[in-house]
């Protein structure tokens, strides 16, 4: 640290330590600047390594598809993915972290805070594993075949139903279990910052405490529950390893959940196949990769815009 | 909290207080769990075959109903929505703990195999004797390399992200003020959001310029980890800077202290409890990402302690590749999968726990 030697102890006519304000403020500022100087290289190296495959003819490669068929499936498969992920998770986060914070012993609240924000850290390879491992013969054994015997009217479960539990519907119930944490961490803070008044003066007018949960509660905490759950579905369409392992992937679109072919996601395809690409290959993987950067830059504008919009709105 | 004020009934006995009359008492609320339970266990039997799984799914669902059906009768509607939304509630809680529970327990149980002296000394490069040993159940290869690898890309990115992480922190809470610093804080946002897999194609696309196509490295793996890292070194830090009081730095101002001393001497100091467990809490992010350092560093049989060039075995990949292309005999390779799995979960549980105590043992007094 030469700042720190540079000290003017003396101090005589010029105001004390300009020098190291100087350099100290010129860092910090630096290291702002750099910040959007790495997004901006982000988005510009991905579109120079893209650029062959936007403007080359890439049908000469395997499949024959051109960009757009070749993105296209797996941009429908990472929605579908984080979607039905969402769904799963997003009402059983707030049922967590209402019990949490509203129901449980306050002990044991503290415990299960700890706990959860410890899960959120479990590597996504591990989620993998275990999806794999234990979550798909499961549902392969027992849930599957019933889906497919009594609601196969539906498309989303018309089969035939995966012997191996390779399917959509586990890739997105494992993300859930994923992305549960995160909304519940979300939703644990803001329902904690709800102001006690409001809650007294609900219960004091003989409110049950769900009518209290209710009426101040929920109408304080959606905000924050819709960027939780916006900060879930960033985190669901650019989860990669749970779903490269878990999904057995096909080139199509279907609304099919429980079958062996399944489209898949932006994220896990370039898993799998870009340690065996090269040239053209890798070019236009890197093309997917934009388009993810696309997708999850808009969802997350969007959760930035909801929480602003929200909070002032609460605060009134 | 607040439970203690909405219903002082729950745990009054029934009947004679005029406070808890027409209320369900203890007894009857655990009449309605066993009377559920004993509807779960029946339910199984009667649908072809008794099975532990079924029937506390059954029994859950015919409590949430039975507390309705009884709460309605014996009470009011109010009270009976109530007790759903409270069954409700307690069953989700009770119904995610069960994956959650899983997924510990299973890379406990099959970690443990091949969590051995073994595993933490030797490599993959193995002799053909070896290789041929693993046929009749020999324990060899370890992933040590990889252990090095993660801890030397992870440590990389650390030495790189905690200096502009926090430089960063330090402009927007002392210095920030006007466009710069909104479209600062908006960008550390969208960073925030960056999925993983992208973050290491920028890596691999800033360094097939420079190195050449095709080319992995540690320190390529170390700029994605970076990328995922930094904001996340920079919210924690700001918020923990937010938290210093404003009379500090005005005390200090006020017997001349140039502002950069202030801030290096009496902010920092301050807060550095909550910075240094952010800092940790950020690795334990980070050390188990995959996809990044699939596509940057790669994986290695040996140990290789140049960052600079060529690939690196790193923890999570190795779980990744033994256990989606395992070599001959496959269950050797799965076993090391599961153990490289539960070496990286007890990393982040160890890193946790310093955060925690940390956070407890670094904060000064009187805050908080």
């Amino acid at each position: 640290m030469t700042i720190l030697d540079q000290s003017p102890q003396t101090g005589e006519i010029a105001p004390v330590g300009k020098l190291g304000d100087r350099i100290f403020g010129g860092l910090a500022r630096g290291a702002g600047i750099l910040i959007l100087v790495t997004l901006a290289a982000v988005a510009l190296f991905l579109l120079s390594e893209a650029w062959p495959a936007l403007t080359g003819d890439v049908t000469v490669l395997d499949g024959g598809d051109t960009l757009v068929e070749y993105i296209g499936p797996l941009v429908f498969g990472t929605f579908l993915a984080a979607t039905l992920a969402l769904v799963l998770a997003t009402p059983l986060a707030v049922a967590v972290a209402l019990y949490i914070t509203h129901y449980a012993p306050k002990r044991l609240a503290l415990t299960m805070g700890y706990f959860i924000d410890l899960l959120a850290a479990i590597p996504s390879v591990v989620f993998g594993l275990w999806g794999i491992t234990v979550f798909a013969p499961l549902l392969a054994a027992h849930v599957y075949p019933w889906l497919e015997a009594n609601l196969s009217f539906i498309p989303l479960f018309a089969g035939p139903a995966s012997t191996s539990g390779r399917t959509m519907m586990t890739a997105g119930m494992v993300l859930a279990v994923m992305i549960l944490p995160i909304i519940t961490a979300i939703s644990r803070e803001v329902f904690l910052q709800t102001p006690r008044l409001h809650e007294e003066a609900s219960l004091a007018l003989g409110a049950t405490r769900w009518e209290m949960i209710r009426q101040a509660v929920l109408p304080y905490g959606r905000s924050g529950v819709i960027s939780g759950a916006m900060l879930g579905l960033g985190r669901a369409l650019g989860e990669t390893m749970a779903v490269a392992i878990i999904l057995s992937p096909a080139d199509l679109y279907t609304l099919n959940l429980i079958s062996n072919q399944n489209s898949n996601t932006i994220a896990a395809n370039i898993a799998l196949k870009f340690p065996e690409s090269s040239g053209l290959e890798v070019n236009r993987l890197i093309a997917s990769g934009l388009v993810l950067f696309a997708i999850t830059f808009a969802v997350n504008a969007g959760a930035r815009r909801i929480a602003r919009a929200g909070f002032s709105g609460a605060a009134g | 909290m607040t439970a203690t004020l909405s219903a002082p009934s729950d745990q009054a006995p029934s009947g004679k207080n005029p406070l808890s009359s027409g209320r369900l008492g203890t007894m009857q609320h655990a009449g309605i769990g066993l009377a559920a339970i004993a509807i779960g266990i029946l339910a199984t039997i009667v649908s072809g075959g008794f099975k532990w799984g079924w029937a506390l799914i059954f029994a859950a669902i015919s409590y949430v109903v039975l507390i309705y059906v009884v709460a309605r009768l014996l009470e009011d509607r109010r009270q009976a929505t109530d007790r759903l939304a409270t069954a409700v509630m307690t069953m989700s809680f009770v119904l995610v703990l069960f994956p959650l529970v899983s997924v510990a327990w299973t890379v406990i149980s099959k970690g443990s195999a091949r969590f051995d002296a073994t595993f933490f000394s030797e490599t993959m490069r193995l002799t053909p004797e070896q290789l041929a040993s693993q046929n009749d159940g020999a324990e060899v290869g370890g992933a040590i390399h990889a252990v090095y690898g993660t801890l030397m890309v992870t440590g990389l990115a650390a030495l790189l992200s905690v200096p502009i992480g926090l430089f960063t922190a330090i402009y927007l809470v002392e210095y920030g003020r006007g466009r710069l610093a909104r479209w600062t804080t908006a960008m550390v946002d969208v960073m925030t959001g960056i999925p993983s897999i992208v973050a290491g194609l920028f890596a691999y696309a800033l360094f097939v310029l420079v190195f050449g196509p095709g080319t992995r490295s540690g320190i390529a793996g170390s700029v994605a980890l970076t990328v995922l890292m930094t904001p996340v070194v920079i919210r924690s830090a700001e918020e923990m800077l937010r938290l210093v009081p404003d009379e500090l730095r005005e005390a200090s101002f006020a017997l001349g202290v140039p502002k950069w001393k202030t801030i290096v001497k009496i902010v920092i100091p301050t807060a550095i409890a909550g910075i240094l467990t952010g800092v940790t809490l950020s690795i334990a992010r980070v050390i188990g990402e995959t996809a990044p350092l699939l596509v940057t560093a790669g994986l290695a049989q040996d140990t290789n302690l140049n960052p600079f060039s060529d690939r690196i075995a790193t923890l999570p990949v190795y779980t990744y590749q033994l256990y989606k292309f395992p070599t001959l005999p496959p269950q050797a390779s799965i076993d090391r999968a599961w153990a490289a799995a539960l070496t990286l979960v007890v990393i982040v549980g160890i890193l946790f726990t310093i955060a925690r105590v940390m956070s407890t043992i670094l904060k000064p007094k009187g805050l908080r």
